[in-house]
């Protein structure tokens, strides 16, 4: 179960660490405004975006099914996965069938999701993460801590110490050529002798039966290239109508991902490779019940940028682990909330309510207004604990009495004065354990208004 | 033009002064100010907390209180945006709520927009870091958010300009969350004491003598770190910089 306090408790400790997380991702923020700044249309882009997001949405089942017909006219096979269970099994039948030992994984949060590493490995069959960050943390054995930078949270020794004691390289040395040069040959024979390639999809396009994956590194390229079995997996929210629509999408994606005007590779995948097979597989792992949501429906709109993450101030200084769900940030909260809010109740809390994430998104998701709603769903499916709950309600119902709540200030601000500090400061005051409280006044404006002071002004 | 001023609850209670520099600045101008006596907390605490259901009487409450202004000022962003934002579930699109909704402003968002005030008869010859807290910069909008790629403008910065003597000084982050965030500030109280202290770290590395904003609440947290960490910056609302208190 996420706990999202304690877990950022934990983080905010290692002060240095923290700023330095901070330090990184907002760094990236920067580089984020100054490439949404080089587009005038920078806004217009944003709008088109949401539009067509939400177009399809609405419409969902038609422009999938036309996508399934253009794609297995392409000679791709379309699988359908109701959830991350069906999903693992139609990928292990695909494997076992070609007796795959091997797979190569390129950029996929969706097998992250469904847990599809453990579960082919029980099955004997090895899982190679091929992206730089994931290979790290797939070597330490750790979830991704961010959707685009998935080892933000490491630092270059950290890496140093994960490959010498995998990749054998030299202790210590933590030259970022170096260890990326190492990752590279490692990675190389992986390609070479794997049987079976596995990515993700950005985009999927109605229209022409293709999916498009956008990367930095092109190891997508490779797995979908080398081996002669190429899977893609998708959710069923990836889908945009036309070949024409993507370009609303690339332009925004990798400016608010990273801040680069486009991703190295921008990669098509129309068919098979020569003498090949490709499938896609569609997902649904509770994706559908967002669309039958006023509330929450725009999450789906989502094209996993991590630019809400970066924006963050909670994120930045809590860490991608500290949320314990899959995706974290804003856009993780929202829909790990949707899908589960017992498992995720402290996900909503996690946020001030500030409001950046709103106007970073590309596809202007509502993720504020989407957080403050969970929390007010929270209280239906009584999720909020009694302490919470009686308290606001008796808090709620002092302040419809005006003269009781005046009375009740009054005695405070007498009492609070008299006591000493250490009484004050006790353990259950959690404000005053880093703050000081203010001071207290002797006389409330609305004391001071009834005796006239006001009219001295 | 009456005016009904509307004092968030714990400013009632905790900033008297404050309340007092507000209602001087009204006054200033002229202006047929009253402080309806009934009034307590618009509910943003626990509307902020998942228990919205449980302010269906305070929003009723503050309606009636209101209802008869022209306009209704406060010296908040936060709690005009609770009122404008958050009441409409309880009124069903009602007409006198919607007059509300739509006659309420922050102090300053009222000076400049509904008064347009030239210049302030006051001297603040420091200088000052601008706080811009959220619900007011990017729900009131007073401000252009950092994020969004429109034309920039500041009504705070605006209004600011006009006081002699006072330097406004430039800090690196200039919209980020102080970390206050209502009752976040005791349930992820770690989390909340690192984001507030970053925020008066920038101001102060930034040479500011003076830290202010439009919200109390962000500001009453960041007060009580400066003073526990004895930090050489002073706190002020931006209502005591334009009364000239």
């Amino acid at each position: 179960m996420s706990n999202h306090p304690k877990e950022a408790a934990k983080f905010v400790a290692n002060d240095e660490r923290m700023h330095w997380h901070d330090k990184a991702l907002w760094f990236v923020r920067e580089k984020r405004d100054l490439a949404s700044k080089s587009l005038p249309e920078w806004e217009e882009l944003r709008s088109m975006a949401s539009q067509i997001k939400t177009h399809t949405m609405s419409k969902l089942d038609y422009y999938l099914e036309e996508f399934e017909k253009n794609a297995t006219a392409k000679g791709i096979t379309v699988h359908w996965a109701k959830d991350a269970t069906e999903h693992n099994e139609i990928v292990y039948k695909l494997l076992n069938a070609k007796k795959v030992t091997k797979l190569v994984k390129s950029k996929s949060m969706l097998t992250e999701e469904c847990h599809l590493n453990p579960y082919l490995e029980t099955r004997g069959i090895e899982v190679i993460d091929t992206d730089l960050g994931e290979r790290i943390v797939q070597l330490r054995n750790e979830p991704p801590s961010h959707i685009v930078l998935p080892a933000i949270h490491l630092k270059k020794s950290d890496v140093s110490d994960t490959f010498h004691e995998h990749l054998g390289t030299e202790k210590g040395n933590d030259d970022p050529t170096y260890l990326t040069r190492a990752a590279r040959a490692s990675l190389r024979e992986d390609f070479l002798t794997a049987q079976a390639g596995l990515t993700g999809v950005n985009f999927a396009i109605a229209e022409t039966g293709g999916v498009v994956v956008c990367t930095n590194e092109g190891n997508a390229d490779m797995g979908a290239s080398v081996p002669k079995l190429h899977i893609a997996s998708m959710g069923l929210e990836k889908v945009v109508p036309r070949l024409k629509d993507l370009s609303v999408f690339t332009r925004l994606l990798a400016r608010s991902a990273t801040g680069q005007p486009i991703t190295s590779y921008t990669s098509h995948f129309h068919a098979p490779i020569e003498g090949g097979e490709m499938h896609i597989i569609i997902v649904d792992n509770k994706r559908t019940p967002f669309l039958a949501s006023k509330d929450y429906q725009q999450a789906l709109n989502c094209i996993r940028c991590g630019a809400c993450m970066n924006t963050c101030p909670v994120y930045r200084r809590s860490g991608g682990h500290s949320y314990g769900y899959v995706i974290p940030g804003p856009i993780g909260s929202t829909l790990g909330t949707f899908k589960d809010a017992a498992e995720n109740k402290t996900l909503s809390f996690a946020c001030t309510l500030c409001g950046s994430c709103t106007n970073v998104c590309p596809a202007k998701i509502d993720l504020d207004s989407q957080l403050y709603n969970h929390r007010q769903n929270l209280n239906e499916l009584n999720l909020l604990g009694a302490k919470k709950t009686v308290s606001m309600r008796a808090a709620a119902w002092l302040m419809t009495h005006p003269t009781l709540f005046s009375l009740v200030g009054k005695i405070a601000r007498t009492i609070v004065p008299m006591l000493p500090k250490a009484m004050i400061y006790n353990r259950f005051n959690v404000w005053g354990k880093t703050r000081d409280l203010p001071p207290m006044p002797k006389k409330s404006f609305k004391e001071l208004y009834k005796e006239g002071v006001a009219d001295e002004l | 033009m009456k005016i009904g001023l509307f004092i968030p609850c714990f400013m009632n209670e905790l900033y008297p002064n404050v309340c007092m520099s507000t209602l001087k600045i009204l006054k200033k101008l002229n202006l047929d100010v009253e402080y309806p006596l009934e009034q307590t907390c618009c509910g943003q605490p626990m509307a902020n907390s998942g228990c919205a259901k449980d302010v269906e009487g305070l929003a009723k409450q503050f309606v009636e209180n209101f209802k008869k202004y022209d306009y209704i000022v406060a010296p908040t962003g936060s709690c005009v945006t609770m009122v404008k934002d958050h009441y409409g579930a309880f009124f069903d699109d009602d007409p006198v709520y919607n007059k509300v909704k739509t006659s309420i402003y922050e102090i300053c968002e009222f000076l400049h927009d509904v008064m347009k005030v030239e210049k302030f008869d006051v001297k603040f010859p420091h200088k000052v870091g601008l706080h811009n807290s959220c619900h007011a910069h990017r729900m009131l909008k007073l401000a252009t958010p950092s994020e969004l790629n429109i034309p920039y403008n500041s009504k705070l910065k605006n209004i600011l300009s006009k006081v002699e003597g006072l330097e406004l000084v430039d800090l690196k982050r200039e919209d980020e969350c102080c970390g206050f965030g209502g009752t976040f500030c005791v349930t992820e109280a770690e989390l909340s004491t690192a984001m507030g202290r970053d925020r008066v770290n920038d101001h102060v590395t930034s040479g500011a003598e003076v830290m202010t904003g439009v919200d109390m609440s962000c500001l009453m947290h960041m007060d009580g770190l400066v003073n526990r960490e004895n930090k050489p910056i002073k706190i002020m609302h931006i209502t005591e910089i334009l009364a000239g208190d």
